[in-house]
Formats: C-alpha cells, sequence, structure tokens
C-alpha cells in the first residue's frame, strides 16, 4: 500500500471548484471527450496536474447537468465513438466568471503570500 | 425521468467509461508498450471503474441514487442466496408472527364497533347484593326508561328458544325477546318491513315477530310477502312485520343475533310482572351526545334512589351498573391479547437480532469491499447507505412473506381454534394491518442494518487493508456475544411466560369439578305445542312419559330432568332463609343458593357423592312433602357443626318450608378457576316434580335433560332423538351437548393462548439457537489460524472444545440470569392468567432455565466440534 499513498501524497490536491474551472479552459479550444480533457490539462499543467476520474466524470455530468456544457457522441479520429463535450453560450460566461473570480483569488493569495511587494 | 431515459444514461455511462479506457490503452500502445501491459496501465490508471460509474452517478440527483443503492444491494443480496433465504424467512416468521396477532388486536381492540357512535352505547345492569351486574326487572326497566335524563334510547334483551311448528319439521328456533328500542340503537335497519314500534313491547301487545335474513332465507326463500304471514312459535300465532339484515351481529352478554325477535311483552312468563324478579334480562343504552359516563352514572343513582324509596321490599339496595359495550365485549381478552402482543415482539427482536448477526458476520467478509471503496473516495456516509439500503431490501422481503404468512395463518387459526374471541368475525386485514406490516419491516431493516452500518462507521482503512481481511478486534465480537445474550434473555422469559401457563393448564385439568363429566350428555327437550296450555298435571305426566322413554332407551345408563343451573352451564338462585329466622324484610335480605331443580337418578347421571342422609326418590313428587338437599358449602356456611339433616329451609320460589334430607358434594358451579373465589357458592337441590306449577308450565316450552351414556355420542344421541319423536313427533330436541364439551369450553381461552404463547416460545426458541449457532460457528471460522496455532503448539482437543464451550456457556448462562431477572419483573403482568401457579414459580423458572442451557449448548456443540477437528497445517496454509 505505501505505493498507493506516496502517490496520493506528491500530487497536488486541486482547489475545490477549480477543476470545473480547467475543464471550461480546456473545452475552449473545442469539444473534447473525458480522456482528452484529462490529458491536456495533464499536459498543460507540466504533468503536475492529474485529475482523477472520480472526480473528472462527476464534475463532467455535473457541469452538463447546469447546462454549461453539452454533449454529443461523435467518432474520434482513432475510429472510436465517444462523447465529446463542449461548452454552450451559458458555459462560455460561466468561464469568463470563474477566470475573473480565479484571478481575484489568485491576486489576493499572492498578496499574503508577498506584502512588501506592494 | 422515465425508465427507459435513465436506462439509456446508464448504458452510456458505461460506454463513455469504456471509450475513455480504450483511449487510453491505444495511446500507450502507440508510445510502444505491449497490448497487455497497456491495458493493465490504463486499468490501474483509472481506478476501479464501478466506483467512478457509482460516484458520477450520485451527480444525477437523489432517485437515480436512490435506484442504483437498490440496483447494487439487490445484486449484493442475491450473490449469497443462502444468507437471504435464511434472514428473509427469519424476518417473515417475526414479522408474520406481529402482523397476525396485530391483526387480531386490531379488529378486536382497535377498530370501532360496527354501530353508529358506539362510543355513546353502555351495556345496562342492576346492582345487587350478591351480583355487580345482575338481572333488570322488567318494571324496573320501565322506570328507568321513563326517568332518567342522560339516555337517548334505553333496551333490553332475553334470550329464549321458541318451538316452531307448522312450518316443516318441529324445531327448536334462537329468539331474543327486545324492548322496542332495542334494534334502533344499534342501528339495525330493517331490509323490508319495520321495527317495533313505541308500546309494542308492552304486556298485552299483538304478537308480532321479527325475523333474521337467514330465517327470512330458509323458511320463506326471501319471498317479499313474508310481511303479514303467521309463524306458529310455542303454539301462538305471531306475525311477521320486519325482516333484519345480515350483517347484523351482536354478542354481548346474554344478547346473540338470533333468527327471531319477539317483544318482550310477548314472554308468557309470569315472573316479567315482578320487580323482583332475576330473569336473565339484560340492557343496553345509548348516552345522549356529550353526556359522560359520570353523569349518567349519578343521573341513575338518582333514578334508582327513587324506586328504592318507592318499592323498598323490592328495590332497597338496588342501583344501576354500566359499562361501556366495547369493554363489555372484549374486555376479558384485553389482558390476554396485550401479553401475547408483548410476546411476539419479543420474538420479532430476536429475529432482528439474528438477523443483524448474519449481517455483523457478513459485513466481516466484505471489509476489504468496504476499505477500498472508502480509498477511492467512496464517503462514509454513502457506505452506510448502501448497507441500509440492502438490509431495508430484506426488510422488505421478509414483511412481504411475512404478510401472506399472517394472512394464511390467521385465517387457518380462527377456524381451528373455535376460542369464544369476542368478534373473532370483524378480524382482518386492513389498512391499518398493511401500515403496521410495512412500519415494523421498515423499524426492523433499520434496527438490523444499523448493526454492521455503526461497525463500519469508525474503519481503520490502512489496518484492514493491511490485515487482508482477516477480522480483528475482541469489540465486534463483544457486540456478537451482546446479542447472543439478548437473545437468550428474551427467549427465556418467552419460554417461562409459556411453560406458566402450561403448568396453569395442568393445574385446571387436574382440578375435580365436583361430579364425573365423562359419558354425560346434556341437551333441551320442548313438548309439542298442543301442551302449551295443558295443566300442570299433564305436563308432569308428560315429562314423566319421557323419563320412562329414555330410561328404556339402549346406551342411557341413567338420566334426569333438569331445571335451573346446569354445572358451568348456566345458574339460577333460589332465595331463602332458614326456619325459625325471622322473615326478612326484602328479597335482598334473604340468603342466596345456586338453584338445581333434578330428578332422583341426578347423582348417578353425574357422578355426585351422596355424603350424608339420602338424595330423591320417586316419591318425593307433587304429592308429598317439599324437600331439600344441599351441598357441603351449604351446610357448613348456614348449620357450622351442626346436622343439618332435618332442619327446615323456608324457600321463596315455593313460599313454605322444605326439609333438608341429605347433603351432598359441592360442584364448581362457577368453572374450575373461578368457582373458590366466587361469593355465592352454596347449592340447593330440589325434586323435579315438586316444583311449582309454574315452573311446569314454562317446562313444556323447554326443559334439560341429563343423560348418562355407554359407548359412542353421535349414536346415543341420535337413539334419544329418535326415542322422543316415537312419543310424539312435534317433541324436539335441541343444544345436544356433552359435559365435557362444555368443561372443555370453559377453558378455551386460556387453552387458546396457551397454544399460542407455546408457538411463540418454540419459535423464540428456535431463533435463539439459530443465533448461538450462527455466532459461535463464525467465531470458530474467524479463528481457525489461531486455533490451528494452539493445535501446532501442542493444545490438547479436549482443551480446543473447552475452550470454545465455556466461551459459549459464559454468554448462555449471563442471558439466562439477565432472562430470570426480566421474567421476575414481567410474569407479574401475566398473573391473572395464570391458575394455580404463582407468577415467579421456581419450578419454571428453574426447569425452563435448564432447557434454555441444553439447547443453547446442543447449538455450540456441533461448531465447537469443528474447532475441535482443526487440522493446524491446513489452518495455516490457508493464510
Amino acid at each position: 500500500m505505501a505505493e498507493k499513498k506516496e502517490r496520493y501524497q506528491n500530487r497536488i490536491e486541486l482547489l475545490q471548484g477549480t477543476l470545473d474551472l480547467l475543464i471550461l479552459q480546456t473545452l475552449q479550444w473545442g469539444p473534447q471527450h473525458g480522456y482528452g480533457i484529462s490529458v491536456a490539462i495533464r499536459i498543460r499543467s507540466g504533468e503536475l496536474l492529474q485529475v482523477d476520474t472520480g472526480s473528472l466524470y462527476p464534475a463532467l455530468h455535473r457541469l452538463e447537468k447546469q447546462k454549461w456544457i453539452a454533449a454529443q457522441w461523435k467518432v474520434s479520429e482513432n475510429k472510436q465513438r465517444a462523447k465529446y463535450y463542449q461548452l454552450t453560450a451559458t458555459g462560455k460566461k460561466q468561464l469568463t466568471r470563474e477566470r475573473s473570480k480565479w484571478s481575484q483569488l489568485s491576486d489576493a493569495i499572492a498578496g499574503v503570500l508577498q506584502p512588501e511587494d506592494k | 425521468m422515465s425508465f427507459w431515459r435513465r436506462k439509456r444514461r446508464e448504458t452510456e455511462l458505461e460506454e463513455e467509461v469504456q471509450s475513455h479506457l480504450q483511449m487510453a490503452v491505444q495511446e500507450r500502445v502507440e508510445r510502444g508498450d505491449t497490448a497487455k501491459d497497456a491495458e493493465h496501465a490504463a486499468r490501474r490508471e483509472f481506478g476501479n471503474v464501478e466506483l467512478v460509474k457509482e460516484v458520477t452517478r450520485d451527480v444525477w440527483g437523489p432517485l437515480d441514487r436512490l435506484m442504483q443503492d437498490l440496483r447494487f444491494g439487490v445484486r449484493m443480496i442475491s450473490k449469497s442466496p443462502g444468507f437471504t433465504a435464511v434472514a428473509i424467512l427469519t424476518l417473515a416468521l417475526g414479522i408474520g408472527a406481529n402482523t397476525a396477532l396485530f391483526s387480531v388486536v386490531n379488529g378486536v381492540l382497535l377498530n370501532p364497533l360496527p354501530y353508529p357512535e358506539p362510543e355513546q352505547l353502555v351495556t345496562l345492569h342492576e346492582s345487587k347484593p350478591n351480583f355487580e351486574a345482575g338481572s333488570i326487572s322488567f318494571p324496573n326497566f320501565r322506570d328507568w326508561r321513563k326517568e332518567n335524563t342522560t339516555f337517548s334510547m334505553m333496551g333490553i334483551s332475553r334470550g329464549y328458544s321458541f318451538n316452531l311448528t307448522g312450518a316443516g319439521e318441529a324445531e327448536q328456533v334462537r329468539a331474543e325477546f327486545v324492548s322496542t328500542d332495542f334494534l334502533p340503537m344499534l342501528g339495525v335497519k330493517p331490509v323490508i318491513g319495520r321495527l317495533f314500534e313505541e308500546g309494542e313491547d308492552e304486556f298485552g301487545g299483538s304478537p308480532i315477530v321479527i325475523i333474521s335474513a337467514g330465517f327470512w332465507n330458509r323458511k320463506f326463500g326471501s319471498a317479499q310477502d313474508v310481511l303479514g304471514r303467521g309463524l306458529t312459535l310455542d303454539g301462538r300465532n305471531y306475525i311477521v312485520v320486519g325482516v333484519v339484515p345480515a350483517n347484523f351481529n351482536l354478542q354481548v352478554g346474554g344478547f346473540r343475533a338470533s333468527e327471531l325477535y319477539a317483544p318482550i311483552g310477548q314472554w308468557t312468563n309470569p315472573a316479567l310482572h315482578l320487580r323482583t324478579a332475576g330473569l336473565g334480562i339484560h340492557g343496553i343504552g345509548r348516552l345522549k351526545p356529550g353526556v359522560t359516563i359520570q353523569q349518567a352514572r349519578s343521573d341513575l343513582v338518582r333514578v334508582t334512589g327513587h324506586l328504592a324509596e318507592a318499592y323498598p321490599d323490592a328495590n332497597k339496595g338496588i342501583g344501576a351498573t354500566f359499562i361501556p359495550l366495547k369493554e363489555q365485549m372484549v374486555g376479558d381478552v384485553k389482558r390476554l391479547l396485550l401479553v401475547l402482543l408483548a410476546a411476539v415482539g419479543f420474538v420479532l427482536l430476536i429475529a432482528c437480532v439474528n438477523v443483524a448477526n448474519l449481517l455483523m458476520a457478513r459485513s466481516m467478509g466484505r471489509n476489504r469491499e468496504f476499505a477500498v471503496r472508502a480509498a477511492l473516495g467512496a464517503g462514509r456516509g454513502r457506505i452506510v447507505r448502501q448497507l441500509l439500503t440492502e438490509s431495508m431490501l430484506l426488510a422488505l422481503g421478509g414483511g412481504g412473506l411475512g404478510l401472506f404468512l399472517a394472512a394464511w395463518g390467521t385465517k387457518a387459526a380462527l377456524q381451528h381454534l373455535p376460542s369464544g374471541l369476542p368478534r373473532a368475525s370483524e378480524i382482518g386485514m386492513d389498512w391499518k394491518v398493511l401500515l403496521f406490516t410495512a412500519g415494523i419491516a421498515l423499524l426492523c431493516g433499520i434496527l438490523f442494518g444499523m448493526a454492521p452500518a455503526l461497525r463500519i462507521s469508525k474503519p481503520n482503512l490502512q489496518d484492514t487493508l493491511k490485515e487482508g481481511g482477516r477480522g480483528s478486534g475482541g469489540r465486534k465480537q463483544r457486540a456478537q456475544g451482546a446479542f447472543v445474550v439478548a437473545e437468550m434473555a428474551m427467549a427465556l422469559v418467552l419460554l417461562i411466560a409459556a411453560g406458566l401457563m402450561i403448568r396453569s393448564l395442568n393445574a385446571l385439568w387436574s382440578v375435580n369439578p365436583g361430579f364425573d363429566a365423562h359419558n354425560v350428555l346434556t341437551f333441551g327437550v320442548s313438548l309439542a305445542s298442543s301442551m302449551r296450555d295443558a295443566s300442570p298435571d299433564a305436563i308432569r305426566a308428560a315429562l314423566r312419559g319421557i323419563q320412562r322413554k329414555l330410561g328404556s332407551t339402549p346406551g342411557v345408563k341413567a338420566m334426569s330432568l333438569s331445571w335451573a343451573a346446569v354445572p358451568m352451564a348456566g345458574d339460577d338462585e333460589e332465595l331463602f332463609w332458614l326456619e325459625g329466622q325471622p322473615k326478612p324484610s326484602s328479597e335482598n335480605d334473604m340468603s342466596w343458593a345456586i338453584s338445581y331443580v333434578v330428578q332422583e337418578d341426578y347423582l348417578k347421571v353425574m357422578g355426585i357423592p351422596l355424603e350424608r342422609g339420602r338424595f330423591f326418590t320417586g316419591q318425593d313428587n307433587e304429592r308429598s312433602q317439599h324437600v331439600i338437599v344441599i351441598d357441603d358449602v351449604f351446610a357448613r356456611k348456614f348449620f357450622g357443626d351442626r346436622d343439618p339433616l332435618g332442619k327446615r329451609v323456608i324457600l321463596s320460589s315455593l313460599g313454605g318450608a322444605a326439609e333438608i334430607v341429605g347433603v351432598v358434594g359441592h360442584v364448581k358451579q362457577w368453572g374450575l378457576d373461578s368457582d373458590d373465589k366466587q361469593s355465592l357458592r352454596a347449592q340447593l337441590y330440589s325434586s323435579y316434580m315438586q316444583a311449582p306449577d309454574e315452573i311446569m308450565h314454562l317446562s313444556s316450552s323447554g326443559t334439560g335433560v341429563l343423560v348418562r351414556f355407554d359407548g359412542n355420542t353421535e349414536a346415543t344421541a341420535g337413539t334419544i332423538r329418535k326415542a322422543l319423536k316415537e312419543i310424539d313427533s312435534e317433541h324436539v330436541m335441541f343444544s345436544v351437548q356433552t359435559m365435557g364439551e362444555i368443561i372443555a369450553d370453559s377453558l378455551a381461552a386460556r387453552r387458546v393462548s396457551m397454544l399460542v404463547l407455546c408457538a411463540f416460545a418454540a419459535l423464540a426458541l428456535g431463533l435463539a439457537s439459530m443465533g448461538i449457532y450462527g455466532v459461535i460457528s463464525f467465531l470458530v471460522g474467524q479463528r481457525t489460524h489461531e486455533i490451528g496455532i494452539r493445535i501446532a503448539l501442542g493444545a490438547k482437543q479436549s482443551d480446543v472444545l473447552r475452550q470454545i464451550l465455556g466461551e459459549s456457556m459464559k454468554m448462555t448462562v449471563i442471558g439466562i440470569f439477565i432472562g430470570l431477572l426480566a421474567a421476575l419483573g414481567l410474569t407479574r403482568l401475566m398473573a391473572n392468567l395464570l391458575f394455580g401457579v404463582s407468577a415467579t414459580d421456581p419450578l419454571t423458572f428453574a426447569g425452563v432455565g435448564i432447557i434454555l442451557t441444553i439447547v443453547a449448548l446442543a447449538a455450540c456443540f456441533v461448531p465447537a466440534r469443528r474447532a475441535m477437528r482443526v487440522d493446524p497445517i491446513v489452518a495455516l496454509r490457508y493464510e
């Protein structure tokens, strides 16, 4: 079990709510399936962020339920039938809101961490 | 959302997950991994597929979650059909027994009586010095009815048997004499015709009769033109005025829904005119809306007070008693039913504990599953919810099967146990019973589902995963030990209750009733209608003819006509005072004795011993001096040590003196159980042929006969019936019963409650031994490893056996100890159901304790032997 424990410890925990932001942001570049989203996040984060499938799929289904993303079954480049998610109009608005919330949050945290820079 | 859309979403989720996996595999293969490695890695990276699906479904909504839990639950419980079958069957027995008993309690105690505003109805009686709820005289009733201000209606009734002639073969028809208000008060609406109207119940009214729907069908084929037709009853022509609906049913006190209802004023008994007569007339009253029992009581205190002033001779000390109708009908069985309900509740608790035990054992086997699910992010609440869903499924399965068992069992039991249970016909399944069953099933589900759920609520993931699923920790074993202790304690309480009932019934059967009930036949005979207006001498002659004829009928060893009281079947009283004492000022100041009017062979028929003097002979007839015979209670009570023989007694019914010529043994008139506790026990025998002319007159419409016979009951009854017809084809024989049946009937309620309690106790014993067997087998299974090591280290087989049995015994003994303490407290509640045995009878307590210990030992012996035979090599390699 030791290996498993280590793996859990090395991973950067995603803050509550940030997974939604990452998914919406990833989908801005076009429709993508679950596997594609997880790969994209992993690569863009420089292999630092590994999205757990147990978090990814519930998040996708939740976002779909909130109508921020819509799903469609399509055939991938590898002739593989997959469920593709894409941003909806409200999803795009939500992404803007989430992004500004995020930048406020990161500014705020940066301010707390480096007060002397001010 | 429709079922089909749910289903589609489910397959889509599966497809989505599979496509994820395939893409991950494909990418790895493209990077150069072998197909097998790629597959492996992709799966590992993905994690537990079922779990991911599960948490994803969670966001769909609560209904989907429930569906999912159910689906998973069904899968889990159908994976182990043996476990499921045992659990559901156990619960079905527990829930079924509770449902059955509740349907009885519901029908008898809870449901309102099927009459309009039943809470306003009370039964009415006269309270007298010797009787709290005595017979009401017709003159007093008329005054009560006129003078009270708190009742909207009052009615009285008196059971009777008419001799019906001129309509097919002569027969005896069960009837009720009623006053005008009696039927309307109970909400009876005639099918056709009318009920009695005001004044029609008075003396001198015209003879009219209301018939039951059954009688209407039987005798008139339900013809509409029955109204106005005549019926010859006791030789008089009664005009039919109405038909009572088939669903009218009431049995309370002496009243029974009958085939005929006639106005009480038509009763030809001359004593009906007397204020002092005790003729077995009782009443029912309906309180005005808003009137309380208290107000009505003080109202009747006023009314009876006036009557006592107006008629001091007759009414001094006479009051009115009334009892709510429902209480009068079901009061006797209320406590019994509550005791049984408590007993059956224990059975259910034991069943629940058993299932909790099974689930607990099973959940230990699933430790690894829970730990893995928790590690993968399933919340604790999620797992508890899943466990509860599973136990609910079991409980509902058990409840459904239990309901079925109960419906079938109640019907069968009511058919085969004629218990004299009041309102038995109203027992059945209704929404309240269904609600009750659903309620207890859910409660059970939560109750036994909580046990394993609580256990995993503090899981130590690492330990469980590391340990590889081997059961650990004394805490769980202690919990199971506590279950066994509780089961043993509850089973013991039930067994003691059943044991006490068995001992009571045994004690009752061995009570000497004072007579020999074997081979005694009782029946009634009514003479041909032509004898109704015959002279007393002509009636005596006819009765003597019957005596001679029956006396020479084959199979009849002895016979006696019988008037007034019959042991355990009917009572009548004689009022008297001893010669030499001043005449009491009123009847209520006279002495009372139970009165038997019989013939010379009565002692032979009944096997009653003659203690002193002589019994009657054929010469003690209407032309000779009046003589009486008394019982030993009478002799002791009124004469003490003096010799009663030759003393004289003035009888109120005779208006003259009679000499005591003999003393016979006492007979338990009031039943085997309660005779000793009654205040009225002195018994007085008169000679039938010396009875007053009025009694002769009444005899013609029905007198009792007691016969000691040889051989077959049915055959003897048939021979007697034929012999009577040979004398006169209009003579009717009715109400044939053996004395043994009369005694058995007097014990029926007790016998049924004993049988039911025994059934519950047996069920409890079975379940409890299954429980201890299960727990010990499980513990032995868990400890195979440990036992293997110990045997490998040199422990003897007998040591292992001793250790396992010792542990079982510890649990059993603690359980029995707690059970004994609980029983000491609880059996007091059933003290008044017991007879001849104390509620804390040491013999029962000790005996039952020993039986339970032996059964528990036997149940543990099988797994203990298994432990003894553990092969250390196998046990250790098994790891």
